[in-house]
């Protein structure tokens, strides 16, 4: 085997075994912070010693051995000062690694406890980043643009917080179940968007590690929980939206608006697999949630072979469902895009026009209003609403893509 | 394990009749489930002295330690055995007495 095959070998491990890793040092120690290091420290053996000693035939099992010998030997240093249990724990020191469907539940677990409502939708993403994503604290505070100092500290807080108040790690009963879930997609989905529309000066528009992330972790969560509709949902929301990746930025840096955007670049398989999960959903005749319906819209869109033939009624039928379930205003400019398709620019201003109180301090309003003025041959509103958007959007791509619009008003 | 589950009020001593009445009732379904430790309705913080005899002489000063608009009113101590219970609980407690609530783990034993 060459270095390049055992590196492979090892950062592939890292990608499918650190989640399982992690899951089960947390169920048997009943501590995230022992959990988190030892498994970080079982990786770094590997690296070191993979390439003299070859990869270990079950790399899954040879880690979790190593991580537990890791988590205890830390435990011995510190129970030489008092914790009797944990002593008691170290006693079991030799024991086999558990079969895979404990350790997949495990995996819930602990995403789940990530995830917990207690915590702060900000400490949520960055705990599932670490713990489950297995990303350094120094890649996660670079995502999100803090110090990584800041970014450790949340991070050790949230941990500290989970054992002091005693947040438990367990699947949540069924019927807490559903708002569960949705507190765990909404982690999910804010790391695929902070991926997908990157906000910050110096960072790449689209941040393909972040969406890639998110994508792999829902999938995760789709594997364990494949009848929950949102989950599904949101998968082939992910998907269908990262199938467009390439299309979106220009060669010159420059967002690209849906319908300008070159279809055959669109990744097919990405949309087939979002089509499909789309299909497998609508057959159940369940009530959809947001991000089915969301998916659904994005399949309509995915649908066109060019822009013209999009079934823009279609569209703006989902987004009435999503208006009945999600009455924000968010979604009804949204809405308002696509009825500018269908009822005309000046309907779809009119309707965005109302959202004004609500929604002056956000880039995608502004940008909205200004495209519509400018459909509409009102050159001077429409270089103020692009000014407002330009001054509120915080993507690189998107400001060269509005500065451009602007400046070639008449 | 006991979490401290405190009642955010601007007014001390201000529940209705009918808060009292839910109240009533959410410490009887407390106590039958076995979470009760204890519980009290606080006077307000203008009663309150606080005292430092870290000197040499004690000294006592009029009023609460921290002046703020909200203050704990009230409060609940459930024994329980994670914070999932612990929060239910407090979000029963929430719609009884018609208030916001905080809850805060004691150091577990």
């Amino acid at each position: 085997m060459s270095v390049t095959d055992v590196h492979e070998a090892a950062v592939r491990a890292h990608h499918e075994e650190w989640a399982r890793v992690v899951a089960a040092l947390c169920r048997r120690f009943g501590d995230l912070d022992i959990a988190e290091e030892a498994a970080a420290e079982a990786f770094a053996v590997a690296v070191e010693k993979w390439p003299a000693d070859g990869v270990p035939p079950n790399p899954g099992a040879w880690l979790t051995t190593t991580a537990n010998r890791k988590a205890i030997d830390r435990i011995r240093r510190e129970s030489k000062r008092d914790d009797k249990q944990r002593e008691a724990q170290m006693m079991r020191d030799d024991s086999p690694p558990e079969p895979s469907g404990a350790i997949d539940d495990d995996r819930l677990r602990l995403i789940f406890t990530c995830c917990h409502p207690a915590l702060a939708l900000e400490t949520r993403v960055a705990l599932t980043l670490r713990m489950v994503g297995g990303l350094t604290v120094a890649e996660i505070a670079r995502a999100f643009l803090v110090r990584e100092t800041a970014m450790e500290q949340r991070i050790t807080r949230a941990k500290a917080k989970i054992k002091a108040a005693r947040i438990p790690y367990r699947v949540p009963a069924a019927e807490d179940l559903p708002i569960r879930v949705s507190g765990v997609l909404a982690a999910l989905f804010l790391i695929f968007n902070e991926g997908y529309l990157a906000t910050g000066a110096g960072t790449d528009p689209i941040r393909h590690d972040l969406t890639a992330e998110a994508i792999r972790l829902t999938r995760l969560i789709r594997a364990l929980l494949p009848a929950n509709g949102e989950v599904t949902g949101l998968l082939a929301l992910m998907l269908l939206t990262e199938a467009r990746r390439t299309a979106r930025i220009s060669a010159g840096g420059e967002l690209v608006a849906l319908g300008e955007q070159n279809r055959g670049a669109w990744d097919r398989s990405l949309i087939a697999e979002g089509h499909q999960l789309v299909r497998e959903r609508l057959a159940t005749g369940e009530a959809p949630g947001r991000y089915q319906i969301l998916a659904a819209i994005n399949a309509v869109h995915t649908d066109a072979r060019d822009v013209r033939d999009t079934d823009w009624s279609q569209v703006v039928a989902l987004y009435d469902q999503l208006v009945r379930i999600d009455p924000s205003p968010i979604v009804a400019l949204n809405r308002a895009i696509a009825v500018a398709e269908v009822d005309g620019p000046d309907v779809a201003l009119a309707a965005v026009d109302r959202l004004d109180g609500k929604l002056a301090g956000y880039h995608a309003y502004h940008a909205t209003r200004a495209d519509l003025l400018r459909r509409l041959g009102r050159g001077e509103p429409a270089r103020s609403a692009y000014d407002k958007a330009i001054d509120l959007a915080g993507n690189t791509a998107e400001v060269a893509y509005l500065t451009r619009r602007r400046d070639q008003l008449g | 394990m006991q979490y401290l589950v405190s009642v955010i009020d601007d007014k001390s001593g201000s529940a209705t009749d009918d808060e009292m009445t839910a109240i009533d009732a959410f410490n009887d379904k407390v106590q039958a489930a076995g979470h009760w430790v204890f519980a009290g309705g606080l006077n307000a913080p203008s009663t309150a002295t606080v005292i430092d005899n870290r000197g040499e002489e004690t000294l006592f000063t009029d009023g609460p330690f921290l002046e703020s608009k909200e203050f704990i009113a009230g409060f609940w101590i459930f024994e329980a055995p994670d914070l999932d219970v612990a929060l239910k609980l407090a979000a029963d407690g929430s719609k009884a007495c018609n208030r916001r609530v905080e809850v805060r783990p004691f150091f577990g034993e």
